[in-house]
């Protein structure tokens, strides 16, 4: 019996990194799940941003583990994309119990594009809200209750990654998802939906581990000189932040609402 | 199917009854071995009964019962060095300490002009100094297995939010945060991990009994648990009076677990919303 078994999880973000981790160790633990990535290109990116192959290998894996799936192409920036994607999912796999609110960009880079700012906090922050106001109803009126995590980032407990127009839109759509996060806890709470955020520290995906944030971050050396982790370890793995997520969307988590759960090998209370 | 916590072994106060027990079951049902500590005695400036030598024995019943191995002693956290003797005997038999729950605590309540001095010292003595000695007791032990380890200190709700009448017992959870984010700097290097569990109204006897009852319902006489539910439940934005031992037990496995590895510095709450409302 898995930790989540029958559960069905919506998950944005999916194609790969810690979406496609989630998606995979939830579908292990017994969940069905609804996939979703924008698959495209951002004019404001220095890094490759996840493809529609991408997304299919995910879908694949899930399939491979046994458990139902369907992957869609939607932008979180787009209400009339998610809802359809949304209800696409819903009669393909069934109701939502579990929303992993998860897309994210990072748009710090050395060349510093203007349209870092808006895109980030379209994607980061309002992406996120998007996903809630269109997931959340259907969990209301279903009255099963249910678990949403948003991944925040050590980057919404502290102000790091320096002045750059993506590193403080980053910053702030990442402690803007704090105040979603705890607003969306109370409002929901009554309904017994749990909504809490993950806050992990540099974690190994292809959002971090590339050759753009690397020519950032040798640019920024006071960024990285004394601001490190706690625990001896550069970056984390996918597979702890999911650890992390997969206690909180489970019944092991039923109480635990409004929470900001750090893996960040004791940044934030380093630094 | 090999448990979360396999082969490792648990240093555990205030594992008679309650959270404790809750956390020893718990972990050995998830394959750890267990260290066992608790008072067994009354402390006057506490208003209810405390665990008895009788239920240390049910925890040690239940555990062996699991097929792990425990080694238990009534033991005071406020007596640094017996503390320091019963977790080394532990370690002795049982070859390695991975795990140190810092549970044993106390609860009374009186508004901070009324507060007795006894009860002050009391609650500072268990729940904060008796933290720290737990802590004190297990880091060197861990630290000599040179693979790292997971303490966590048993916190509160209240040690995040304030609420009238519990000046002692706020100060002591506080208290508690603060050395939790000491340690927690202190160890990494070790790869020795330290966080808090902050419950909110747990369903145990330290919250279940008439002192407790009568002080959140103070216009009836004896309240029932049912009536003292209806007022708990208003605290919670969550529907539900109170949360279970065995909840904190599931945020305590997975803290000190090899899932949470990189958890470190935190302080993880189990409050239904408490902290938000």
């Amino acid at each position: 019996m898995g930790r989540v078994e029958n559960k069905v999880a919506f998950i944005t973000g999916a194609a790969r990194g810690q979406g496609r981790g989630h998606a995979l160790r939830l579908a292990a633990e017994g969940a069905d799940i609804i996939a979703l990535d924008m698959c495209k290109q951002l004019p404001s990116a220095r890094y490759d941003l996840a493809t529609s192959e991408d997304l299919v290998e995910t879908r694949k894996a899930v399939e491979a583990s046994g458990r139902r799936v369907i992957a869609l192409e939607a932008d979180v920036r787009d209400e009339q994309q998610l809802a359809e994607a949304f209800r696409a999912g819903v009669a393909e796999i069934g109701p939502v119990d579990i929303v992993i609110a998860n897309a994210g960009v990072a748009l710090f880079a050395v060349d510093q594009p203007h349209e870092a700012w808006q895109d980030t906090i379209d994607i980061n922050l309002t992406g996120v809200f998007n996903t809630l106001e269109t997931v959340v109803p259907s969990m209301i009126e279903r009255g099963a209750g249910g678990a949403i995590v948003m991944t925040s980032s050590t980057a919404g407990l502290r102000g790091i990654l320096g002045p750059s127009r993506g590193s403080l839109a980053y910053v702030a759509s990442k402690h803007g998802l704090v105040g979603l996060m705890r607003s969306y806890a109370n409002n929901l709470a009554a309904h017994s939906i749990r909504v809490n955020t993950v806050h992990p520290t540099g974690v190994e995906t292809p959002m971090i581990v590339t050759p753009s944030i690397d020519a950032f971050l040798d640019a920024s050396p006071e960024l990285v000189a004394h601001v490190t982790n706690a625990l001896p370890v550069g970056l984390v793995s996918v597979d702890d932040v999911t650890n992390a997520v997969l206690y909180l969307v489970s019944e092991d988590g039923r109480y635990v609402t409004g929470t900001t759960l750090t893996v960040d090998a004791g940044f934030a209370n380093k630094n | 199917m090999t448990g979360r916590v396999e082969g490792k072994v648990a240093f555990i106060t205030g594992a008679a009854r309650g959270q404790g027990r809750a956390h020893a079951v718990r972990l050995a049902s998830e394959g750890a071995d267990i260290i066992a500590v608790d008072l067994c005695d009354s402390i006057d400036s506490v208003p209810y009964a405390l665990a008895s030598e009788a239920d240390l024995g049910e925890t040690v019943r239940q555990v062996e019962g699991l097929g792990r191995k425990i080694i238990a002693s009534q033991t005071d956290v406020r007596d640094h060095s017996a503390l320091d003797a019963a977790v080394s005997y532990g370690v002795e038999a049982f070859g390695r300490l991975d795990i140190a729950v810092a549970n044993a605590g106390i609860l009374s309540a009186a508004s901070t002009e009324d507060l007795p001095e006894q009860s002050w010292q009391d609650m500072i003595d268990v729940n904060l100094t008796g933290v720290y000695h737990a802590a004190r007791a297990a880091i060197p032990h861990i630290r000599a297995g040179g693979v790292g380890g997971s303490i966590v200190l048993t916190s509160s709700a209240l040690g995040i939010r304030a609420m009238p009448n519990m000046a002692h017992y706020v100060a002591a959870k506080s208290g508690v945060i603060g050395l939790m984010r000491v340690l927690a700097l202190e160890l990494a290097a070790d790869k020795i991990r330290v966080n808090t569990v902050n419950p909110s109204i747990a369903d145990t006897l330290m919250v279940q009994n008439e002192a407790v009852h009568k002080l959140f319902v103070p216009h009836i006489d004896s309240p029932t648990r049912e009536q003292a539910a209806e007022v708990f439940a208003t605290l919670n934005p969550m529907p539900t009076p109170w949360v279970d031992a065995e909840d904190v037990s599931n945020a305590v496995l997975f803290l000190v677990s090899d899932e949470a590895r990189f958890v470190t510095g935190l302080e993880f709450k189990i409050d239904a919303g408490f902290c938000l409302a």
